[in-house]
């Protein structure tokens, strides 16, 4: 049952100096490998979105989570692991293209729905959003043609219901609003 | 009003309700020194960095406010890092104000630049890096109110020089901190609370856990009562020590790696564990596979990290315990569980004392034995603080404590050093007790600097340095599980009553047990600092052991001969 798997965690967090630090260090004390960790804005002003991906059994998800939670700019913590939901990865990827075999390529991507987004005399950018697998499979179609350079944007992700994912803190915590002087 | 930044700093401090600080001055923060001469905030130099974070630490155990300590940029702020990771590990809480280089230097290497927010990251619940004189009162603020709320710990406020030279329109803003990410464990549901109540009326033979959470919550008065009416016996840990009365019929006593075989023994039968403010540390519980194989367990913990960490729990309450105990109380049933106390009994009948009787009184003096006449000598009403190593050990085994806040000593982290300051910063806390400051002679040097801060700042505490002429706890390890191989463990030392007399002090040197009363009783006379150096035997050993990784219930015991007659 405890088995260790691929989880995706998404965390509101302070948008403010060092608070990556303080994420990625919790991760890097504990010995747990991140495999993919996306940063950027939210619709709230102030608020980062992280999606991080990385290997645990459920006993160590938990622990990671209330940790998380330990980090005084950490707003809110969600693993969407077991939450069905939506996840993208956008990728660019450079590919060596001849004349001759540049209808060739237009032809995979389009099975792909990908898109060129960039065309030389003798390369062409590919730009592809998807799942993992998804991208992948691309690649390794693209990869006879000769690949130059590739981009991995890292994977967000997100619930499918309508509920959203409040900034604020979960029930059964409280933020803090005390009174100061002792 | 127009102050500057080092002004503001003091202004904080002083509305914090801080009355004195430990602290060392240099470059970067010159500004708070000399605005500190406008306030009323005591100020107290220490010897050496560590001294003053160890100072802040004990002030702040003692007492169960935020303790301070101040130092400068680079060498001045790495110098605290110890005492901030002692302070982590044992969850007490300390704000340290840091002079830091100006901002325009940051990260250029200028003079005495150390990115101490880097540095402290890991053992710091949280620190700033303040950069601008606006920014000092609420970085401040935040810092005295994250330290001691929740899981209390340490917090750093790195302040840069500039920073501290601005000046800024400084108003006292009372209005409540506003973190919002940062929080505290709601009160507990009905339904846990249904639960646990369960678990405790059907047990039979339960054991409970008492840690330092127990002495962090307050909750001393709650456990008594909680204890008494549901009649299960506690365990408790190092750091919960004093948290239950030792004297009362349901302590057990320590548990874990020199916990008394009973206590060990009680909790490897149990058939239910309620671990109050504990974390389960590996000291504590052996060979996890093996740790109390019978028994459910109940975890009460502020710190949803803690829950199944070390130990699986069937029943995790992440709340205050003060609050769940108080909680718990009106529905727990008066309960008799005379079968299961006898049994403990019987387990205690067989090994109680059974250590320090084997001791012969043959004129050598044993550390065991200065521990128990001190605790006699003193009603047990000491405020002890104890140093690393086996003198940190009998302390715990042989000197009983009643009364919460009454023991410090470094737990999760250890250090060696941390006695002699920490009984000072004590000191501040509680000007009424008597401060016994007890540590080996390995661990006293590490710090003996400040006997030059007592001397000075006119302070008075007791020390007893327990010279074994060894790194005794490590010599152990090496008598044990090193084929007595002594490496690097003997240790030649200065003349401690010598020493003291240099730094102006007074103190005497036992050498038989018959002697002991007459130098308590000239430390307590002496209105100074007082040092008695015991010179105590060189190769004892303290017992019981469970070896590190080994079943709880699998320990070495003291041999019936006395330690001199073996080798
Ligand atoms: C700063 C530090 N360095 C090293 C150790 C490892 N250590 C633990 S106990 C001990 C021996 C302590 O010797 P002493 O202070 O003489 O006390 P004793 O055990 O002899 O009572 C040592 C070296 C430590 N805990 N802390
Ligand atoms: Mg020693």
């Amino acid at each position: 049952m405890d088995r260790a798997i691929s989880r995706t965690f998404i965390a509101y967090v302070e948008d403010k100096p060092g608070v990556l630090n303080r994420v990625v260090s919790l991760f890097r004390r504990r010995g747990y490998n991140i495999e993919s960790l996306t940063v950027g804005r939210t619709h709230e002003p102030g608020v980062s979105r992280l999606t991080m991906i990385t290997t645990a059994d459920e006993d160590t998800a938990r622990r990671l989570e209330a940790n998380l939670y330990k980090l005084v700019n950490v707003l809110r913590v969600r693993d969407l692991t077991a939450i069905p939901s939506v996840s993208r990865d956008l990728a660019l990827i450079k590919v060596k293209a001849s004349a001759a075999e540049r209808a060739e390529i237009l032809e995979i991507t389009k099975v792909f729905r990908a898109r060129v987004v960039d065309i030389a005399t003798d390369a062409l950018i590919v730009e592809i959003t998807g799942e993992q697998d998804k991208i992948d499979g691309l690649v390794a179609l693209l990869k006879p043609f000769g690949i130059l350079e590739m981009v991995n944007s890292g994977m967000v992700a997100m619930t499918r219901s309508a509920e959203a994912a409040p900034v604020e803190p979960p029930s059964g915590t409280r933020p803090q609003r005390a009174s100061s002087a002792a | 009003m127009q102050r500057t930044g080092a002004q503001v700093i003091w202004e904080v401090l002083a509305r914090e309700g801080v009355e004195v600080c430990f602290g060392y001055p240099g470059g970067a923060i010159m500004p708070a020194y000399d605005a500190l001469l406008e306030y009323e905030v005591r100020h107290v130099l220490v010897r050496h960095e560590q001294g003053a974070a160890h100072m802040a630490d004990g002030y702040a155990r003692a007492s169960g406010k935020v303790g301070v300590a101040v130092a400068t940029s680079g060498p001045g702020a790495l110098n605290l890092v110890t005492g901030i990771a002692t302070a982590m590990m044992d969850s007490s809480p300390i704000v340290c104000v840091t002079g830091q280089v100006a901002a325009s230097l940051l990260g250029t290497d200028g003079f005495q630049e150390t990115d101490l927010t880097g540095v402290t990251l890991p053992i710091t619940k949280h620190n700033y890096l303040v950069t601008t004189a606006d920014e000092i009162a609420p970085a401040l603020r935040e810092a005295f109110y994250i330290a001691r709320s929740g899981r209390p710990g340490p917090v750093v406020v790195d302040i840069t020089k500039d920073a501290q030279q601005a000046s800024t329109d400084f108003e006292w803003d009372d209005r409540p901190v506003e973190l919002p990410g940062y929080r505290v464990p709601t009160p507990v549901l009905p339904a846990t609370l249904t639960r646990a109540l369960e678990l405790i009326h059907g047990a039979k033979r339960p054991v409970i856990l008492a840690g330092h959470g127990v002495i962090e919550s307050g909750a001393s008065a709650e456990l008594v009562r909680f204890a008494e009416t549901a009649q299960i016996p506690v365990a408790i840990t190092l750091l919960g020590l004093s948290g239950f009365p030792a004297s009362h019929p349901l302590s057990l006593g320590m548990m874990g790696m020199h916990g008394e075989a009973w206590v060990n023994t009680a909790i490897q039968e149990a058939d239910l564990l309620l671990a109050f403010g504990m974390r389960f540390d590996d000291r504590v519980t052996g060979k996890l596979a093996t740790y109390a194989p019978h028994a459910r367990k109940i975890h009460i913990d502020i710190d949803a990290s803690e829950i199944n960490k070390n130990v699986k729990v069937d029943l995790p309450i992440v709340s205050d315990l003060r609050q769940t105990l108080l909680a718990l109380q009106p529905q727990l049933e008066r309960q008799e569980r005379g079968e299961w106390l006898a049994r403990i009994a019987s387990l205690k009948g067989e090994t109680a004392v059974r250590d320090i009787q084997a001791l012969p009184d043959d004129g050598h003096l044993y550390a065991a034995h200065v521990m128990h006449d001190l605790w006699r000598l003193t009603e047990g009403k000491a405020l002890v603080v104890t140093d690393v190593g086996q003198h940190q050990m009998w302390e715990a085994q042989y000197y009983k404590h009643d009364y919460p806040r009454k023991l410090l000593t470094s737990g999760g982290l250890g250090t060696m050093g941390f006695a002699l300051p920490a009984a000072i910063g004590a000191r501040f806390a509680q000007p009424q007790d008597e401060v016994w400051a007890i540590a080996g002679d390995g661990g006293f040097q590490m710090t003996a600097a400040e006997l030059a801060t007592c001397a000075q700042e006119q302070i008075k505490i007791n020390i007893a340095v327990i010279n074994n002429g060894y790194l005794g706890m490590v010599r152990q390890w090496q008598e044990f599980f090193y084929d007595r191989r002594y490496s690097a463990t003997p240790m030649k030392s200065p003349d401690f009553v010598k020493l003291a007399e240099a730094h102006g002090l007074q103190g005497t040197v036992v050498t038989r047990r018959d002697q002991v009363a007459a130098a308590v009783e000239a430390a307590r006379k002496e209105p100074g600092t007082f040092l008695v150096e015991f010179r105590v035997e060189k190769e004892d050993s303290v017992y019981p052991m469970v070896p590190a990784g080994a079943d709880l219930d699998k320990m070495i015991r003291r041999p019936h001969r006395s330690p001199t007659s073996e080798v």
